[in-house]
């Protein structure tokens, strides 16, 4: 009996009928697409993309010169030299990242004991020359200065589970 | 004098069915990236035009403007001419198709034997590309695509031999004309053995998926055109969808009732829907057959090799066999509203 059914089954293609009734109802379904340029899929406030170096509200850059970003970076992608200023501090003369070494894995803002190093929610960057895959101090602070207020709070709202 | 002004005419006439041909095939590509991407949950081309309407035209100026690169070992010959036969038969089969009451290039009494002829010829194509091409894939998918398409030609021919004999004619006019008459007058209903095997193998004649293992990108890279480019694949490309779109209007004409409307004879509804001109009930019919083909591209995984080939020998030719002798007896019967 059930080789006759068995073989009903195959002879009038059931199995092919029941596979287009599946894609015939998602023909009907709504759509998943993002359209990306003008939609964008939400982010997490602890998105880990370009990097920036932030400052106090006083204006004081918060980044001491501990090195611990480069000791930690598994990529070996951060270059840090440091001189004491004229008041005696410890500061960097040079922080440079290779986005290219980069593997973005947030060692480095997890170990900053001042919270100067951090990731941005920025992914949409490109390099357009040799080189400048290697951003600077200055560029790095510039990044932090312009999206200074968006880094303080999702450092605030990260704030409990750190 | 007469005779160039008919010369004309012809020409003229050629001339009206192959400019919307060659539009339907670029719309039918959109149509089909369109629904796949439905079927897939995804929108679809949208970024060139309103809705993507402008895409075919991109993807047609895209090909245009590339380079044909021929092969150094291959046979510049027969490499450049295999395109252009695997497209003239696809376009000289519309010669004989009826659109409407009348409307037919060629109102020859061999009309489905020129047919048959037309579609067999377009296999030459593809040989010679995947054997000109030089190329051990282009080769493999030429013996696939030969093969197939010779073992599925019988199960089509013998498919046809049923609306021969349901028709009683050999000429595509007369044949719609036997299926005058609302949807179950249609050959469809005493011949639907013979139609699903008349799909299946337009499918396979077509090389479209299921059946499209001529191609095979997932194991011989493209098949029979691996090594074209530009211009001469672009000329596969509009032989396929043209031969498409053949099948699916034979599949209205020799099935489906061609011109007729589905309450056609019917009366109250058939005046109402009469009214529309045959060939919008035409075009809308060879739409529906389309979108068959789209949606089984979308479904259905490629069959391997050797299931195609029990697929046409052990099932589909002994269906149509035994349904010829159900059907003679039918016609000596003269069973229900189709042979009286």
């Amino acid at each position: 009996m059930t080789a006759i059914r068995d073989f009903l089954k195959t002879f009038l293609l059931w199995e092919l009928l029941l596979g287009l009734r599946l894609t015939g109802r998602n023909l009907f379904k709504r759509k998943v697409t993002i359209q990306y340029p003008e939609e964008k899929a939400p982010q997490s406030p602890r998105f880990r993309g370009l990097h920036a170096l932030r400052r106090y509200p006083n204006g004081e850059e918060r980044c001491i010169a501990c090195k611990l970003c480069e000791a930690v970076c598994p990529a070996l992608a951060i270059t840090i030299e440091s001189e004491e200023r004229e008041d005696g501090q410890r500061r960097t003369t040079r922080y440079d990242i290779d986005l290219f070494k980069c593997i973005y894995c947030g060692f480095c803002e997890e170990s900053c004991p001042v919270d100067s190093i951090v990731e941005t929610r920025i992914h949409e960057y490109h390099m357009e020359n040799r080189g400048e895959n290697i951003i600077t101090k200055q560029q790095l602070l510039a990044v932090g200065d312009k999206y200074e207020k968006q880094l303080a709070a999702d450092r605030a709202a990260d704030a409990r589970y750190r | 004098m007469a005779e160039l002004i008919e010369l004309v005419w012809i020409l003229t006439k050629i001339g009206v069915i192959l400019g919307p041909l060659i539009l339907s095939v670029a719309y039918l590509t959109y149509a089909e990236r369109k629904i796949i991407g439905w079927i897939q949950n995804r929108n679809g081309p949208n970024r060139v035009g309103p809705m993507g309407l402008l895409q075919p035209f991109a993807d047609v100026f895209k090909l245009l403007f590339k380079e044909v690169i021929l092969p150094a070992n291959a046979n510049r010959f027969l490499f450049l001419i295999a395109p252009l036969l695997a497209l003239m038969p696809a376009l000289a089969a519309w010669a004989v198709i009826p659109f409407g009451e009348g409307l037919v290039l060629a109102d020859i009494n061999a009309g489905l034997l020129y047919v048959l002829a037309m579609t067999s010829l377009g296999v030459y194509g593809v040989i010679l590309a995947g054997w000109a091409a030089n190329s051990k894939y282009s080769m493999l998918g030429a013996m696939r695509s030969a093969a197939q398409i010779v073992s599925y030609e019988i199960a089509m021919g013998f498919a046809l031999v049923g609306v021969l004999m349901a028709a009683g004619s050999m000429n595509m006019s007369s044949i719609v004309t036997a299926q005058a008459g609302p949807i179950w007058n249609w050959f469809w209903l005493p011949l639907l053995p013979l139609f699903i095997v008349y799909w299946i193998s337009g499918v396979a004649e077509t090389n479209r998926a299921p059946f499209d293992v001529a191609e095979g990108e997932s194991e011989i890279v493209a098949g029979f055109h691996v090594e074209y480019s530009g211009v001469a694949f672009a000329v596969f490309f509009l032989a396929e969808y043209a031969n498409m779109i053949l099948i699916s209007g034979l599949a209205v004409i020799l099935f489906m009732g061609g011109w007729y409307s589905p309450f056609h004879g019917l009366p109250l509804l058939g005046p109402v829907f009469d009214l529309v001109p045959g060939l919008v009930w035409f075009v809308i019919k060879v739409a529906g057959f389309l979108y068959l083909y789209l949606w089984f591209r979308a479904t259905f995984p490629r069959y391997r090799y050797d299931q195609i080939m029990r697929l046409g020998w052990k099932v589909l030719i002994p269906v149509t066999v035994v349904w010829l002798v159900v059907l003679a007896l039918m016609i000596l019967a003269g069973f229900g509203p189709w042979f009286d």
